[in-house]
């Protein structure tokens, strides 16, 4: 114990004698003694840090995003310039954003027309004389606050970073990028797609179900090319040591390039035999683990796939700055491994707990669905990226990247407090505010103030979780004096709309709780209706929690979606004629929606609740809540409900069919999900008596 | 294989017998505790006087002083200069860490040598305060390891934490000479001061090839990432100021500067600040006319007015951490402990412990350039979150800056997670400050996934022996469409199920699974049998649920496959008067329970009730026989932060031979005894998890005025 006790640090007996490491009027003076001022050093490392030691500070000039924005520039396609079909989507999918401008004077950042992807001369796609031709772009000033996209660089043997011209000062962000030639916090490493990854919606991915312990065929799989020279080679000619033809499946062939039977070696015949046994995606469905191995160069098509499939990525590929590492944490979603310990890693997954593959399995799936399964996201992500650089103090946290919704569902502008979003609720162990905000729309035009509106602010205002009403008046007349309305025990404001069908969800800075109740003038809804439905979102603030609802479907014949409000056992749209939801929504509504979608919602009409509808169901996956709704009179059941009744009606009808259809369109898929249940007060209709009962006014 | 982590057992309990021997190995060891105890009181009755104290016995009386020379000669050889590309997988060397079933590095100290040069002049201190304090907590840590082949990591005695105090080239010949140097590889020097006047480098100058540096003021063009660590430069004030932690709150100034010697620039950019301002701006500086005796480093000035440093900064909202001849300063750690939220103004400083710590949480960061617009930035900053910030920021110190163990520990811990990645702390487990652990929740099962209906469930059906009942049971149970298996749990030992031929003929499997024993809690066991996610608990005797309810019931799961989805709802209520918590069964308008003798759940849930059910609860549960179903309800709701969903309308559950569910819950002792569940489980948990609701999930059509031939669910809440 002696012997032991002394090999360890000693504790000196004059310990309490030894002085600091400094003394602490020095730490605390750390003045600056150098020849420059802060300003004239900053201005000194412009000319210092440029090109491979580019900075945002040094290489971006912020000024030009601070009077319009984050606005981004596409250079004007050229005829004689033929473009790749994935460089053509990205361009597409930046002229769609709500960011894009046509003129360059307001531009914070600017994208070249020329494809930039593919910058292997061997390939037919390499377009040569880049350099030339940016020299001659009057905007390229050396490159800043360009961003260059790429995604092959070098070529056969070596596969180097080289672009074969010189990017100056742009933002490169690249697949397979090396951390070496990676300049942190100014390039963004992309994932290497295909031509085929879709421009927008994108599949899903491909888990179903949750179980533990993973109920999956194999643990480990692989299959791919095995190079017997060259780069690369040194971890794809050592993966097939850990095939073990049980759980464990790592196939590999010779079979690539031309000359393969010169380098061909004595495992070669039978891999490549065993090779043509096991399908890609059948392995890919069905294992716990995937390995994503470096190829020639670091990055693979089947890190993507491999995300999608819900199969664990291992990866093996050292150096790889991760695709945007800068937010995302892959330590939730991924094995990290290292190309020198291949050996290990089937007992170490081996030793991964089946609660953390379950975690890894869903985290997947979550990035996957938020940054990756389309162009569009890819796109997004790198720009939100580069945004969050440019006012650090508005920018998303890396817990905001890692969690569902994902970041690019969340705006830095509305709010930087996990609190104020509907989704973080649990994790920030807060609950939502205990009062909401009623906001009807007036649109007649009869200049007084009719009797259901009457009754509804009554109703409304009755509510012991009211804390204000706003009335948007959307109507050509202005609204009646202050002493026409009633008289209400919280506060009434007007506010005068620009009679525009999105200005329901307009995010007025009047709506401070977190629920807005919205509301139509016809809207009719008695006090513990309001009381019930608002208990109930308080359960679900991510959601629309409402009274009337619609039902989406497939119409096989016409090809096309339709929607009926007949009585249905189903339902995947809740009016926003009298509806609860989070106030967050109408900032999504009005700032993360691209103009375009606006502009068609307010050209169609009974339009904008769909697209509301719509939008939270693409950012929560889930449907929206019904809850009990009094049974009508005749002839107070409102328009929208009735739906196809007359000629006005029928048009209304057949434009809501349109406007779903090109929402689905812009989307990229069907985002709406159906529900099969309707939330009634626990003692709904049951045989006790009313006494009991804390809302019996809704069974009348 | 060894593994670090528990493996799940898919057959018999495994933590129980692990416990065991756990508590077996306390005993003794606080049995030999005492037994030595004994010994050496009775010992020391008859030793010599002139040892002092127990502490001698262990470790050898040395002093600093007295540690081996080493002349350096002249010309011995000097390390390469940093090499700025290396990177884990090019300058490090994995092999030395081999496969270890811990997931710990180990970390070798080289012992402490005074180094001197040719004419015998000391090439630096021979360890500052810090440095010393630095070794013994790694010394004391598990990464240690005395056996300087099986480490992975070394690091040297030789204290270069402060560049100024050293001779640059003395000390990287020193390096050179260390014994298993090698070009630095897998070396880890410890530098907060880096770079000397007039230009001050951000990284130490000392030659070191290899070596990963532990910094504290890398900018962003010295800092390797991924290879080098981040420091904090530590502020020796942390260990003699007690400064109690204040609420976070509003406080007197709404930015506060409190360094000296600020460069002239940046002194008249703050003081126009406080000209546009007024009084929420507070600058300090040093104080020029203090007595004799009174330590300049713990006063500050404004004007005439002297304020304690660093008690100052807990008055204070934002405090200004702003870049003086280096990056790095050690106000920043001042001014975390106070927490004060610090606002850095350092263009291309690259934060401490960024690898892991989310500064965005804590800190806000303002480019140099923007330095005018300090106030309004600040001001966009909601109050709650300021809050939040002030509270992140304390916890940043308390654990990562307050002494040189927290800091030597949390370096090597972000070492350890790049050697191995799959058993690295997570971004939870760096940032949450402990009030937030407590009282956040994330959810196991956190992605929104509504199941395939083509999956199914499968009714699991626990049974003594009731077998009529029983096979009502089945029969009524087997008419459901979604019932995809069915598993009977056999729980009676002393007597045989009977046989396959009397058993009703169904059109899906039917499982006889065998306990060994009569426990409720085998009832949630995750039985291989269970193919499907969807799990329906049935008791032998609900035979008057309908197919439609049952059902509409597993396609209310679907929805929320994250909770528990059943028939008969619960109530815990508060009673004011007992001041505990009461059972309520009668018809009330709120559920925070459903009993899970008729109840949809994931699978999930049946492991973390067997493997992860908190302290005793399980076999609380099987000793007596009661309460399984509470104990599942807090379960899910702890873990999930969610609420049940009750679906259907309230049903009266009788039959002539019943005893469960209603039957038992009118019996007075059975109400007593499930209250008392309910405040055991509330002390386990150290919460109350269980959310009230007042909904419940009825069809869409449910009473509503239309054909019944045409509604999905028609037969609902018939008696």
């Amino acid at each position: 114990r002696k012997a032991e006790a002394r090999r360890n640090w000693p504790h000196w007996v004059d310990r309490s004698l030894l002085k600091n490491f400094a003394d602490p009027e020095e730490l605390q003076r750390d003045g600056d003694p150098s020849l420059l001022s802060p300003r004239e050093r900053r201005a000194a490392w412009l000319s210092i840090y440029k090109n491979s030691r580019c900075r945002m500070e040094t290489c971006f000039d912020f000024s030009r995003c601070e009077k319009n924005g984050f606005k981004v520039f596409t250079y004007p396609r050229e005829r004689d310039q033929p473009i790749s079909e994935s460089y053509g989507k990205i361009l597409t999918s930046i002229e769609r954003s709500r960011y894009h401008t046509p003129n360059p004077e307001e531009a914070c950042l600017f994208i070249l027309s020329i494809d930039t992807l593919d910058r292997d001369h061997l390939s037919g796609q390499y377009v040569r004389n880049v350099d030339e031709k940016i020299r001659g772009f009057p905007l390229w000033n050396g490159g800043r606050n360009h961003l260059i996209f790429n995604l092959y660089s070098g070529t056969w043997p070596n596969y180097t970073e080289d672009l074969g011209f010189d990017i100056g000062q742009a933002i490169l962000a690249k697949a397979s990028f090396d951390t070496e030639s990676f300049r942190p916090g100014f390039d963004i490493s992309i994932p290497l797609f295909s031509k085929d990854h879709p421009q927008r919606g994108g599949e899903r991915g491909w888990l179903y179900q949750d179980s533990v312990p993973p109920k999956k065929k194999y643990l480990l799989v692989f299959k791919g090319k095995r190079y017997l020279t060259g780069i690369g080679s040194g971890t794809r000619n050592a993966l097939h040591h850990i095939h073990n033809g049980k759980d464990i499946i790592s196939l590999t062939t010779c079979k690539h390039g031309k000359d393969w039977q010169k380098h061909k070696d004595t495992r070669c015949d039978k891999d490549n035999v065993d090779y043509e046994k096991f399908d890609y995606q059948e392995l890919l469905r069905n294992s716990t683990f995937c390995i994503v191995p470096r190829g020639r160069r670091l990055g693979s098509f089947r890190f993507l796939e491999a995300l999608q499939a819900a199969c664990i990525p291992v990866l093996l590929s050292d150096g790889w700055e991760l695709p945007f590492a800068e937010a995302i944490d892959w330590g939730k979603a991924a094995v990290v491994g290292s190309e020198k310990l291949l050996l290990q890693i089937p007992s170490t997954i081996r030793c991964i707990h089946p609660e953390r593959v379950l975690a890894f399995q869903q985290q997947t799936q979550f990035l996957w669905d938020a940054y990756f399964s389309s162009v569009d996201k890819i796109v997004h992500t790198t720009l939100e990226i580069i945004k969050d650089r440019l006012s650090p103090h508005r920018s998303r946290s890396r817990f905001l990247w890692n969690t569902l919704p994902g970041g690019l569902l969340v705006l830095p502008e509305f709010s930087t407090h996990l609190g104020d979003f509907p989704f973080y609720y649990l994790q920030h162990g807060s609950s939502p505010s205990k009062k909401f905000t009623a906001l009807i729309r007036v649109v007649s035009q009869a200049g007084s103030l009719s009797q259901s509106i009457l009754r509804l602010i009554q109703a409304v205002s009755g509510s012991q979780y009211c804390a204000q009403i706003l009335v948007l008046w959307s109507c050509e007349k202005p609204p009646p004096p202050r002493g026409k309305w009633p008289q209400t025990t919280v506060p009434l404001t007007i506010i005068q709309g620009r009679r525009k069908l999105s200005d329901r969800f307009f995010p007025y800075t009047a709506i401070q709780t977190d629920a807005a109740l919205s509301l139509d003038e016809h809207t009719s809804l008695s006090t513990s209706e309001v009381d019930f439905a608002f208990v109930v979102w308080r359960s679900f603030p991510e959601r629309i929690v409402g009274f009337p609802t619609l039902s989406h479907f497939w119409d096989p014949e016409q090809g096309r979606w339709g929607y009926t409000s007949q009585w249905t056992n189903e339902l995947s749209i809740v009016l926003t004629t009298a509806a609860f939801y989070h106030r967050y929504y109408h900032s999504l509504f009005t700032e993360y929606l691209p103009a375009g979608l606006r502009e068609l919602v307010d050209s169609l009409a009974a339009c904008e609740d769909i697209l509301m509808n719509v939008l939270v169901a693409a950012v929560t996956k889930l449907p929206p809540i019904k809850v009990t709704q009094r049974k009508q009179h005749k002839d107070t059941v409102p328009q929208q409900v009735k739906g196809t009744a007359g000629a006005a009606g029928s048009r209304r009808f057949s434009q809501r069919q349109d406007c779903l259809n090109q929402l689905v369109d812009w989307f990229g898929y069907m985002p709406l999900v159906s529900s099969q249940m309707r939330l009634d007060p626990v003692l709904f209709k049951d045989q006790v008596s009313v006494l009991r009962k804390k809302y019996p006014r809704l069974e009348r | 294989i060894m593994c670090a982590s528990a493996k799940y057992n898919t057959r018999g309990p495994a933590l129980i017998p692990r416990m065991k021997t756990k508590h077996r190995i306390y005993y003794i060891t606080l049995f030999s505790i005492v037994l030595l105890g004994l010994i050496a009181t009775g010992m020391f009755q008859f030793w010599p006087h002139s040892i002092e104290s127990s502490s001698d016995w262990t470790v050898e009386k040395r002093s600093v002083h007295g540690v081996p020379v080493v002349k350096l000669p002249a010309d011995s050889p000097i390390p390469e200069r940093g090499d700025l590309s290396c990177r884990m997988h090019t300058c490090f060397d994995v092999y030395r860490c081999g496969f270890n079933p811990k997931n710990k590095i180990k970390v070798y100290i080289y012992s402490l040598k005074k180094y001197v040069d040719e004419y015998g002049t000391s090439v630096s201190n021979t360890i500052s305060r810090e440095y010393n304090e630095l070794l013994t907590a790694i010394s004391d840590s598990e990464f240690y390891t005395d056996d300087v082949n099986r480490a992975c990591l070394f690091v040297p005695s030789i204290d270069v934490l402060n560049q100024n105090v050293l001779r640059i080239k003395e000390t990287a010949q020193a390096l050179a000479q260390l014994s298993r140097w090698d070009r630095g590889t897998n070396h880890l020097l410890f530098n907060m001061l880096p770079g000397g006047p007039p230009d001050y480098n951000t990284a130490l100058d000392v030659p070191r090839d290899r070596a990963l540096l532990a910094g504290g003021g890398f900018s962003t063009w010295t800092y390797r990432q991924g290879y080098d660590v981040s420091i904090p430069v530590y502020s020796p004030l942390s260990a003699e100021v007690d400064l109690p932690e204040r609420g976070p709150g509003p406080r007197r100034y709404f930015i506060l500067s409190s360094q000296m010697a600020l460069h002239p620039e940046y002194q008249s950019e703050l003081e126009a600040l406080q000209a546009e301002n007024g009084e929420s701006v507070l600058i300090l500086d040093k104080c020029t006319n203090l007595s004799d005796g009174v330590p300049a480093v713990r006063k500050r000035c404004y004007k005439n007015q002297v304020f304690d440093y660093p008690q100052v900064l807990q008055e204070s909202m934002f405090c200004v951490v702003l870049r003086g001849a280096r990056l790095g300063q050690a106000v920043l750690s001042d001014v975390l402990q106070a927490g004060c939220v610090p606002v850095i103004i350092a263009d291309s400083y690259i934060l401490p412990f960024s690898e892991v710590l989310d500064w965005k949480r804590a800190s806000v960061v303002i480019p140099e350039e923007k330095m005018p617009e300090m106030y309004s930035i600040l001001q966009s900053i909601p109050q709650r979150q300021i809050e939040e910030m002030q509270r992140q920021a304390r916890w940043f110190w308390e654990a990562y800056f307050r002494s040189m163990k927290a800091i030597a520990l949390a370096t090597l811990q972000i070492i350890n997670d790049r050697i191995y990645p799959y058993a690295a702390i997570s971004y939870e487990e760096w940032n949450d400050p402990p009030a937030v652990k407590w009282s956040s929740v994330s959810n196991p099962l956190f992605l929104p996934l509504i199941p395939p209906q083509s999956q199914g469930f499968t009714a699991i059906v626990l049974t003594y022996d009731r077998v009529e009942s029983l096979f009502r049971v089945i029969t009524e149970v087997s008419k459901v469409p979604s019932l995809s298996k069915l598993l009977v749990v056999w729980n009676n030992q002393n007597k045989n199920p009977p046989e396959d031929s009397l058993w009703p003929k169904i059109r899906v499997p039917l499982k006889v699974v065998r306990t060994a024993e009569n426990k409720l809690s085998n009832r949630f066991f995750p039985y291989d049998e269970i193919e499907t996610e969807a799990v329906l608990a049935i008791d032998d005797d609900i035979i008057m649920l309908t197919s439609d309810e049952l059902q509409f019931g597993y396609e209310v799961w679907r929805e929320f496959p994250d909770r528990l989805v059943g028939y008969p709802g619960r109530l815990h209520l508060w009673d004011h008067e007992m001041n505990k918590w009461k059972y309520e069964s009668e018809w009330t308008n709120e559920v925070s329970m459903v009993l899970t003798g008729a109840a949809f759940y994931h699978k999930y849930f049946n492991y973390l009730y067997t493997y992860k059910m908190p302290g005793d609860i399980k076999n609380w549960v099987d000793a007596h026989m009661n309460c399984e179903d509470i104990a599942m309800n807090f379960l899910v709701a702890n873990v999930t932060g969610k609420s049940v969903i009750k679906v259907t309308p309230r049903k009266k559950f009788k039959c002539p031979e019943c005893t469960a569910i209603d039957g038992l819950s009118l019996d007075q002792t059975h109400m007593v005894e499930r209250s008392e569940c309910i405040n055991k489980f509330a002390s386990v948990f150290g919460t109350m998890p269980l959310k009230v609701v007042e909904h419940r999930a009825d069809p869409v059509l449910y009473k509503d005025d239309f054909p019944e031939k045409l509604k999905s669910f028609p037969n609902i809440g018939s008696l």
